[in-house]
């Protein structure tokens, strides 16, 4: 097999690491609160810019700088659910999509007034990697890593602990969880502070391998949306598979053509695919 | 334990409940009959908090419960089997009734109450990490109120745990019911069947389009003219 | 005539007089807002029945690259490139809608197939770089003051397009407000199961308002294509053109004849005002209290601005009346 290919197939698997991580911190949210954060990737684009400034304006070491990046945008969430999310939590769908709508052109102008539309960069390259003659680049290693890392860790999260089991008792039956004593706000809280993490740690991995700019959300953000839908939005297994499927249509399409065909691919696939699985690919 | 004075309740412009007036003592098993309709599990939903009652007063051991949430009401020792018994399929057994004992109080004691509710349903040890939606009817009631026990609660609701069970099964949720009992747990049960219901309570009131109509002993409703014809068909 | 008619009629009246009495940029302005009122009334033909489409991005894109692709490539004349770009986003509504509400793609799946095909288009425009000039944009060959070519330097003519557009679309929303389908319609978006066990044809409703909506949009686009004589991708298509058009749509309202339009004078005008305000000094300053603002109405008037300002009429009107 052609050398080049079979690295386009490596760098889909790289990248669906962090598309999942993304994919699952998108379907926490719509599973659990039943809305959905149409600004989640700009949320991302945030927490690059806070690593961004910290690592490159305050000598912050790059370590803690994502970990700041990480914590910040778990309040990032909350403030979000706060502000944004808890006043519509009653209206019409479309008003909640409408809302986070607003919020990701809000911080994509805000970040415009703070930062310009330049791309900016860390400054930090990190290695080639070379395994038989295939070169994969470091960062995509790390960053694939460190989401599947994520994604154990929110898992054994959910699994494991009674905030977690709440979290998925919640997204199963919202209405009786007042009657074990559950404080369904508490949870929404909780449950937005998580996806505002995952986003974080999003942000660390994608800010060594991409340029920061004020809409590198809508480089990535339809893409996620296309993943969760198609793994049943709310259904965490569904979107985690679903992201290393989109990734190498993007990965092999880019291969074969340029990067637009590829995602016009993608999401010509996602159009037809909703109507052979309308419920997602693997609908219970 | 339990008292409940001329308590109104509704959803939107929709009164359900008119007046209610009723008293669960401490240590016994009391039982509201009605038809569909009539505001019985109404009645139950005002009582854990699920929603907001719009006069009367509602007191637990003397301390008014009115206006709290229903998560706060779990705290102060009540603990409410739902109407179809909800619950959340996707967990396992065990999961389900690690959330019963979400609450703090309850939490410190997860090991010795998922003991005592083994002991009383070993059916669910078999089956603590099957999904919970797997399992059958008769079983699903019982994990519902080994949920509900993992609180450690003072007062148990049961809303219709009759419902949609096969008449066997039926039968082997009231022996149930009766074993808590035996366990000095107060009770407060409703239900449309009312045969079954008036021999494993002390006392009944019947509920009518929200409204109570009689109340008495068990002994004495099951004698009652009015109950025996509309409600037991005999 | 009802109130809304003749309210609408006044608006036409005394828009027919203002381009004499301000300058050149006030021109423009009107301009695009009449342009951009007719595409959010066509959005909001669908989105008032809760066909909340994130695609129409997309019709404005196809409207108006195909007759500026056919004038530059084979100097075909818009009067027939238009209703090619029409056709063509006709056909792309077809091909999304029908498997769409065969399938009952419903909610947020519908929201998220239309977006999908909102960035389908965007994505095209760009990777067809050679064609279309990709993200730097494409400038239709100018021809002077030319029927022929549909060009107008002169601004009053575009204006009087525009003012004939707006119109169009406001009569092809009365002409459903007071038809026999309207009915039908809103026994769908209130439960689909229970119009089709009337006898309602769910599937042909549905389809046919989609179709005039994308068509009246694809024909905004292309009037905004001749009148700007330059298209870029990110302006006419795309995730960011098609919630502009969403959220203008439900700001001013979609439940209300000229609540689109309210809707495109306030957000044009804002952004307008905000970028005079600001100037280039702050870049996004505009943007970033557009954006909150966008999101404060959606929180604070869910009916939207006209809806909400009847409604406050409407809690007055007793009050006054018990007052007599």
């Amino acid at each position: 097999m052609d050398i080049f290919l079979v690295e386009a197939i490596i760098n889909g698997i790289l990248l669906g690491g962090v598309l999942a991580l993304l994919a699952l911190g998108l379907n926490l949210i719509f599973g659990v609160i039943d809305v959905v954060w149409i600004a989640y990737a700009d949320i991302v684009m945030c927490g690059m810019y806070v690593i961004y400034v910290l690592y490159t304006h305050y000598d912050v070491p790059l370590l803690f700088a994502c970990l700041a990046g990480i914590a910040g945008m778990a309040a990032f969430g909350v403030a979000v659910h706060l502000l944004i999310i808890a006043p519509v939590l009653n209206s019409a769908p479309i008003n909640q999509l409408l809302a986070t709508g607003g919020l990701l052109f809000f911080l994509q102008s805000f970040a415009t007034l703070l930062f310009g539309t330049d791309f900016r960069n860390i400054g930090v390259r990190l290695p080639v990697v070379e395994v038989a003659s295939i070169y994969i680049s470091f960062a995509r290693l790390i960053a694939f890593l460190f989401g599947l890392i994520g994604a154990v860790a929110l898992y054994l999260f959910l699994k494991r602990t009674y905030i977690g089991t709440a979290i998925r008792a919640v997204a199963q039956d919202r209405d009786i969880v007042g009657l074990m004593g559950i404080d369904q706000r508490r949870i929404y809280l909780a449950t937005s502070a998580i996806g505002g993490a995952l986003a974080g740690l999003a942000a660390c991995l994608l800010v060594l391998q991409y340029d920061v700019h004020p809409f590198i959300g809508n480089t990535f953000g339809p893409v996620i949306f296309m993943i969760c839908v198609l793994g049943g939005l709310g259904n965490m297994i569904g979107g985690f598979v679903a992201s290393f499927i989109i990734s190498q249509i993007i990965a092999i399409g880019g291969y074969y053509s340029n990067t637009e065909l590829s995602y016009v691919l993608a999401f010509t696939m996602f159009i037809i695919l909703m109507f052979v699985r309308p419920r997602g690919l693997f609908a219970r | 334990m339990l008292s409940l004075s001329a308590v109104s309740a509704g959803y939107g412009s929709f009164q359900v409940l008119f007046d209610v007036s009723l008293e669960v003592p401490r240590g016994e098993a009391v039982g509201v009959i009605g038809s569909n309709g009539a505001g019985k599990t109404t009645l139950m939903r005002v009582i854990s908090g699920l929603i907001p009652l719009r006069a009367g007063t509602m007191t637990l051991e003397g301390l008014p419960l009115a206006g709290l949430p229903a998560h706060r009401i779990v705290e102060q020792g009540i603990a409410h089997v739902p109407e179809h018994r909800r619950l959340f399929p996707r967990l396992t057994v065990e999961e389900n009734l690690r959330i019963g004992a979400f609450i703090p109080r309850a939490r410190r004691r997860f090991a010795a109450q998922l003991d005592r509710v083994y002991a009383l349903f070993p059916r669910l040890k078999e089956r603590r990490q099957q999904p919970a939606g797997t399992l059958s009817g008769g079983e699903q009631q019982m994990c519902a109120i080994g949920r509900a026990l993992m609180s450690d609660p003072k007062l148990l609701l049961l809303d219709e745990p009759s419902a949609g069970l096969a008449p066997l099964v039926v039968r082997q949720v009231f022996e149930l019911i009766r074993r808590i009992r035996g366990e000095g747990l107060t009770v407060l049960i409703v239900e449309q069947n009312v045969q079954q219901v008036l021999d494993v309570v002390d006392r009944a009131y019947l509920l009518e389009v929200g409204a109570i109509r009689l109340a008495g002993t068990a002994d004495e409703l099951k004698g009652n003219r009015f109950i025996r014809q509309s409600y037991m068909g005999l | 005539m009802s109130r809304l008619g003749a309210s609408a009629f006044a608006l036409a009246a005394l828009a027919a007089v203002l381009p004499a009495a301000g300058p050149a940029y006030f021109l423009h302005l009107l301009i695009q807002i009449l342009i951009w009122a007719s595409v959010y009334t066509a959005w909001a033909l669908m989105g008032r029945f809760g066909f909340v489409s994130f695609g129409h991005g997309a019709f404005v894109g196809v409207g108006a690259y195909v007759p500026a692709l056919l004038w530059n490539y084979f100097g075909l004349t818009p009067w027939v490139g238009i209703p090619a770009g029409i056709a063509l986003a006709i056909l792309v509504a077809v091909v999304i809608g029908y498997p769409c509400f065969r399938l009952r793609v419903v909610g947020h799946y519908f929201a998220l197939v239309t977006l999908a095909l909102s960035q389908v288009v965007l994505l095209t425009l760009v990777a067809a770089r050679e064609i279309t000039g990709g993200s730097l944009g494409f400038t239709p060959k100018a021809a002077g003051h030319s029927w022929y070519a549909l060009q107008f330097p002169e601004k009053t003519y575009f204006y009087v397009i525009a003012l004939m557009l707006w119109l169009l679309a406001l009569s092809v929303w009365r002409w459903i407000d007071g038809g026999i389908n309207r009915e039908a319609l809103e026994a769908i978006s209130e439960d689909e199961d229970a119009a089709a066990a009337i006898g309602i044809d769910v599937l042909r409703e549905k389809l046919r308002i989609t179709v005039l909506s994308a068509a009246l949009t694809a024909l905004g686009g292309a009037i905004y294509g001749q009148y700007m004589m330059y298209l870029n991708p990110e302006s006419v298509s795309g995730i960011a053109v098609s919630l502009q058009i969403v959220f203008a749509a439900i700001a001013g309202g979609v439940y209300s004849l000229l609540g689109p339009t309210v809707g495109a004078l306030l957000t044009i005008s804002l952004t307008e005002g905000l970028r005079v305000w600001f100037g280039v000094t702050f870049i996004g300053a505009a943007n970033t209290i557009y954006g909150a603002l966008l999101v404060l109405c959606i929180i604070f008037m869910p009916q939207g601005i006209v809806g909400t300002l009847r409604r406050a009429m409407a809690a007055r009107a007793p009050k006054a009346a018990a007052a007599d």
